[in-house]
């Protein structure tokens, strides 16, 4: 059987225990995880079709009659592998708070206006290229309980599927230059600023549709293969 | 130090975004032979995870009408519900035999990775050699296999705790 092999993904993600993020006091296992080999199930991942996509899921400005309130934005990157590989046909879903910062969810009462207009929600798949792109409304930054005055700051949910249950992966897209991402205990709870750096997406003029919306570029990078089969995670120093 | 991405929480949120109709059925529920996997998903106190989802995968036998893919969203008791096909038996890189088993990602609040782990079934010959729970101190080992129920197999999955699930590093 001929299965890719990939990459450990070491001091790349949070830690499982952390404590300055309150939900997960009591959630995290206590018991240390247990090393799983990479066989057929792990090697490989469900494909889903353009089924799957429906016509205004890569614009989220368009789900309604009338249009969400709020700064256009377009955000577009690649689904790739480490080593530059893209990762085509692969399902990346996101949501978002509106441009107030409220989520429309029934848990999510804090007074901030809903948009009749807006769902937050989006659905797409990448090209052959692994290219992606929606069309979304700026969100906003929003309060939480975690400690005293705690704001999240404003972000996108991203799930992300590649081509193996190993390189499964859900994150949130940042934005540049927000004063409230130092003191984020989410953000920060990435061990390595390189890696808190690779969530904030980057600017780009060059994709803004004159006159309508600004453009941000997200890269999402996944876990790719070994470089040789036969390699030892014990002498693997990334 | 390498370029990916880091992992970050679904957040409280994840149901506007994340579940689908369609998603607790890798088959029609028709499907012959179909079974149904649920289970409560709890924390460190036994307290219900009321925004948690989980996605099951597996790999092999017939792909006919299989999506091998399920998702669902935990209800206000911490329940989800799934409905399957039994997974096959079948070869490890090493040519030893892996029980039948489906893969778990659980996602949540607090989780700032999503936790795997394993759905094994009882009452499945292959289990007493596959090479991974064999790997698992036995006093935990049970927390890996589903029970028979009448109506299919119950898996819960605890996070923390007395009886915690075996989560592992994929």
């Amino acid at each position: 059987m001929d299965l890719p092999l990939f990459e450990r993904a070491d001091n790349v993600h949070p830690p499982v225990i952390f404590p300055d993020y309150r939900s997960n006091v009591l959630r995290a296992p206590k018991q240390p995880l247990v090393v799983l080999p990479q066989n057929l199930t792990e090697a490989t991942a469900p494909v889903f079709g353009e089924d799957r996509i429906g016509p205004t899921d890569g614009d989220l400005t368009k789900q309604f009659p009338d249009e969400p309130i709020g700064q256009r934005i377009i955000v577009h990157g690649r689904v790739l592998e480490s080593d530059g590989r893209p990762v085509p046909n692969t399902l990346v879903e996101i949501w978002q708070a509106n441009a107030a910062g409220r989520y429309r969810h029934v848990v999510d009462n804090w007074p901030a206006p809903l948009d009749p207009n807006f769902s937050g929600a989006g659905r797409a798949l990448t090209d052959t290229q692994g290219r992606y792109s929606f069309t979304t409304i700026q969100p906003g930054a929003y309060p939480w309980g975690n400690h005293d005055n705690a704001w999240r700051p404003a972000h996108i949910h991203f799930s992300v599927f590649g081509r193996a249950f190993t390189q499964r992966l859900v994150t949130q897209m940042y934005f540049p230059g927000d004063p409230l991402l130092p003191l984020d205990p989410i953000f920060n709870s990435i061990p390595d600023i390189h890696g808190r750096e690779l969530l904030i997406a980057r600017f780009d003029l060059s994709h803004t549709r004159p006159n309508w919306a600004l453009a941000f570029e997200f890269d999402i990078t996944l876990r790719g293969e070994r470089s040789t089969p036969f390699e030892s995670g014990a002498d693997h120093d990334d | 130090m390498t370029d990916l991405t880091p992992s970050q929480t679904v957040g409280p949120f994840l149901h506007i975004g994340l579940p689908w109709a369609d998603g607790p059925f890798a088959v029609p529920e028709d499907t012959p032979g179909a079974i149904t996997i649920t289970g409560r998903v709890t924390d460190g106190d036994g307290t219900a995870l009321s925004d948690a989802m989980i996605e099951t995968w597996q790999a092999g036998g017939e792909p006919v009408d299989h999506r091998g893919f399920a998702r669902c969203a935990t209800d206000a008791d911490g329940g989800y519900r799934i409905v399957t096909v039994l997974p096959p038996a079948q070869p490890d890189r090493n040519g030893a035999i892996e029980a039948p088993h489906i893969d778990v990602a659980v996602f949540s609040r607090g989780l700032l990775n999503h936790l795997v782990t394993r759905i094994y079934f009882a009452g499945v010959e292959e289990n007493a050699t596959d090479p991974v729970l064999r790997s698992i101190d036995p006093a935990r080992r049970g927390t890996l296999i589903a029970a028979e129920v009448p109506d299919g197999y119950l898996f819960d999955i605890r996070l923390q705790g007395t009886g915690e699930t075996v989560f592992f590093d994929v």
